[in-house]
């Protein structure tokens, strides 16, 4: 089956942590521990919502020794395609889902003499398992994290309280911000930098390292996108010899799946490269909008990345 | 460490047996009706062959997650003595500790969950115990904590584990084999691969580039997922059942290639089958190889009518480039002519069961 290996999981908790983020917790049905992890690891949560299947990457935030369970946590989109508002509106304790097992598209490089992150909003959760991880096996590390205000500041108090001296925490409404600059001209050689925050953030911290010369291998960064809502569009499906619709707000994954097509997802993010489809023929334009093919193959048009790109056009016939 | 076996260590199961000098290998009859025979159609060339490593026919190498077969005292006797005569055989880099421990717990629950009668494992929180009755080892340690084990983890569970193990840790869209253990390898070298990439390390193999297979490999395992693990097999021939066939060892058994006769080839030439399986590290993220080694005799394949005819064409027919890759090229026509006699020219069935 696509997707990989699941995990049956009953909703343990459901903590408000601020007007838009909520924190849930699972643990295994069965009452067995779950899989260990790494820090900067992610899990697919698949909900049934109403009948339409969504299935959403959140990344882990409990700590990776902490088999006991797993936590996520989830901001709230209210102009999303509904995931969000499924977990806030409808997921109570005690409820019975479905994960997938743990995947690192953003993990740590072992061999960093200090690992430097950055932070903005919702992006903290990551950071907030390898920072765990660190704590745990040995690590330097030194966190930057930005929100919007002191009340959106998640798990600030935790981490500044659990980390004298490592954390430093900046607010947009005290028109305060990171001086990047400064910081990354004063870190050891052998730091590495990882960035996880809104895309404007990460393309910011991304080209300031680059243009100071940092090593490309030294810096990481983590961004899913949503899938996005458009028009309408019809696909040819070759290998299984369907023509199928894709509406709007939903993915073209999505729509194969509701139509009974096994098609292969990870992180159903634009980010992993599992659902990887060749195009055989296009009489239109792809919408990419994932992160995973090169702007060259953007360009060619000979491939799509179903969980996250779209089409406008006349005629889309793909492999699968 | 040294491997201190108690007496009883080998009983009606665990064969006592050699590697080396004397050469007493060799499979039961019930060991040869369970070979990993390769080759499951009469011809050979390389493909990405890989599938789910889930649990299979009961009795087979596929039976159990890893395998526990009556060589396994003798070669972890064997694998103590090459690593004596050369420490550099089993090498860890300093980031690769955790994922040490990873592969300590992935062997300890699967031997003690498939094999209660021989391996257990109690947990108490961190504090855990294990039990290796075959090697009469036991132990009480902390997990991730090195300290509390003779030696480190990765180290510790390889000296009771079959198999060369390498750990590939995942950087810049490429696995690095930062830890390896390679006692019973066809003559690859981890002292001399470690800190290498996959292209690198995968540099000399012919053919296989041109076909774009490595990239294409590399590509599926950067998305092997955690509780989902793989395997394929890959294959070679060996003169004499020597596991150790190592580059640094060369020039003790290269020559024994020029020692086969149609009267000895039976006995002496050997398949060499590997069952490559490969496992995504939950707590390091890295990636797990385990080559396990299987040797089998001419003479105790043929002993299965389909298996005899297969091998024949298999032999008869490879690329000269792959004969001579795999180190064979100047014995093939002997085996071809040994071969040939259990070759009845019959069809065979697909897939590499004996029987079916």
């Amino acid at each position: 089956m696509s997707g990989g290996a699941k995990l049956n999981v009953r909703v343990a908790e459901v903590v408000p942590v601020n007007e838009l983020i909520t924190r849930f917790r699972f643990v295994a049905s069965d009452g067995a521990d779950l899989p260990a992890f790494s820090g900067g690891a992610h899990t697919v949560v698949e909900m049934d919502d109403n009948g339409t299947r969504r299935l959403n990457p959140y990344s882990l935030m409990s700590s990776p020794t902490d088999r006991s369970g797993y936590e996520i946590s989830v901001r709230r989109d209210d102009v999303g395609r509904g995931g969000s508002l499924f977990m806030h509106q409808h997921v109570t304790p005690g409820m019975e889902m479905t994960l997938s097992y743990p995947v690192n598209l953003f993990a740590l490089d072992n061999r960093a003499k200090k690992h430097l992150m950055i932070a903005g909003g919702i992006g903290i959760t990551p950071f907030l398992a390898q920072i765990a991880q660190l704590t745990h096996y040995g690590g330097k590390f030194e966190l930057h994290y930005s929100a919007r205000s002191k009340g959106l500041g998640a798990y600030m108090d935790r981490l500044t309280a659990a980390h004298p001296g490592k954390v430093h925490c900046y607010f947009d409404d005290q028109s305060q911000q990171i001086d990047l600059g400064r910081l990354l001209s004063m870190q050891p050689i052998g730091t590495h930098l990882y960035v996880c925050g809104p895309k404007g953030m990460i393309k910011w911290v991304l080209t300031t390292a680059e243009a100071m010369g940092w090593p490309r291998q030294t810096l990481h960064h983590e961004e899913f996108t949503a899938p996005g809502t458009g028009k309408a569009f019809t696909v040819e499906l070759a290998a299984s010899g369907k023509t199928i619709t894709v509406g709007t707000t939903q993915s073209l994954l999505e729509a194969m799946e509701a139509a009974g097509v096994d098609a292969p997802y990870l992180c159903r993010g634009g980010a992993c490269g599992q659902c990887e489809t060749t195009v055989h023929k296009c009489d239109g334009t792809i919408l990419h909008r994932d992160h995973w093919l090169t702007p060259e193959e953007h360009a060619a048009g000979s491939k799509i990345m179903p969980c996250v790109s779209r089409f406008e056009g006349k005629t889309l016939v793909i492999d699968r | 460490m040294s491997l201190d076996f108690k007496p009883g260590a080998f009983n009606d199961f665990f064969r006592n047996e050699t590697f080396r000098e004397d050469f007493t290998y060799r499979n039961s009859p019930a060991a040869i009706q369970r070979f990993p025979f390769p080759f499951d159609r009469d011809d050979y060339m390389y493909s990405v062959n890989m599938e789910p490593h889930v649990p299979g026919r009961k009795g087979s190498v596929f039976e159990h997650l890893l395998d526990v077969d009556e060589h396994y005292v003798s070669e972890m006797i064997d694998r103590a003595r090459v690593l004596a005569e050369d420490p550099l055989r089993c090498q860890s880099l300093p980031h690769m500790t955790l994922a040490g421990w990873d592969t300590l717990e992935l062997v300890m629950e699967a031997k003690a969950r498939d094999y209660p009668q021989w391996f257990s494992l109690k947990k108490t929180g961190d504090r855990w115990h294990w039990i290796n009755r075959p090697l009469g080892i036991e132990q009480s340690f902390t997990f991730l904590d090195e300290a509390t084990l003779p030696c480190g983890p990765f180290e510790y569970i390889m000296r009771q584990t079959q198999g060369d193990w390498t750990l590939q840790d995942e950087r810049d869209n490429t696995l690095w084999m930062d830890a390896g253990i390679a006692t019973s390898q066809a003559d690859w070298s981890a002292d001399f691969d470690i800190g290498m990439n996959f292209h690198e390390w995968h540099a000399p193999v012919p053919l296989a580039h041109e076909k774009g297979i490595f990239d294409r490999a590399l590509k599926f395992l950067l998305k092997l997922q955690h509780g989902a693990p793989v395997r394929r097999f890959n294959w070679t021939m060996t003169v004499n059942p020597l596991l150790d066939t190592s580059p640094e060892n060369y020039p003790k058994w290269g020559p024994t290639k020029t020692s086969l006769t149609q009267g000895n080839l039976g006995g002496k030439q050997h398949l060499r089958v590997e069952l490559q399986t490969l496992y995504r590290l939950p707590r390091s993220n890295a990636i797990a190889f385990d080559i396990r080694c299987y040797l089998g005799k001419f003479e105790e394949l043929v002993t299965m009518p389909k298996w005899g005819r297969r091998l024949h064409r298999v032999v008869r027919d490879i690329h000269p480039d792959l004969a001579a890759y795999k180190g064979f090229l100047r014995n093939r026509e002997a085996m071809v002519e040994w071969l040939s006699h259990y070759d009845d020219g019959l069809p065979t069935t697909p897939g590499w069961w004996p029987e079916d």
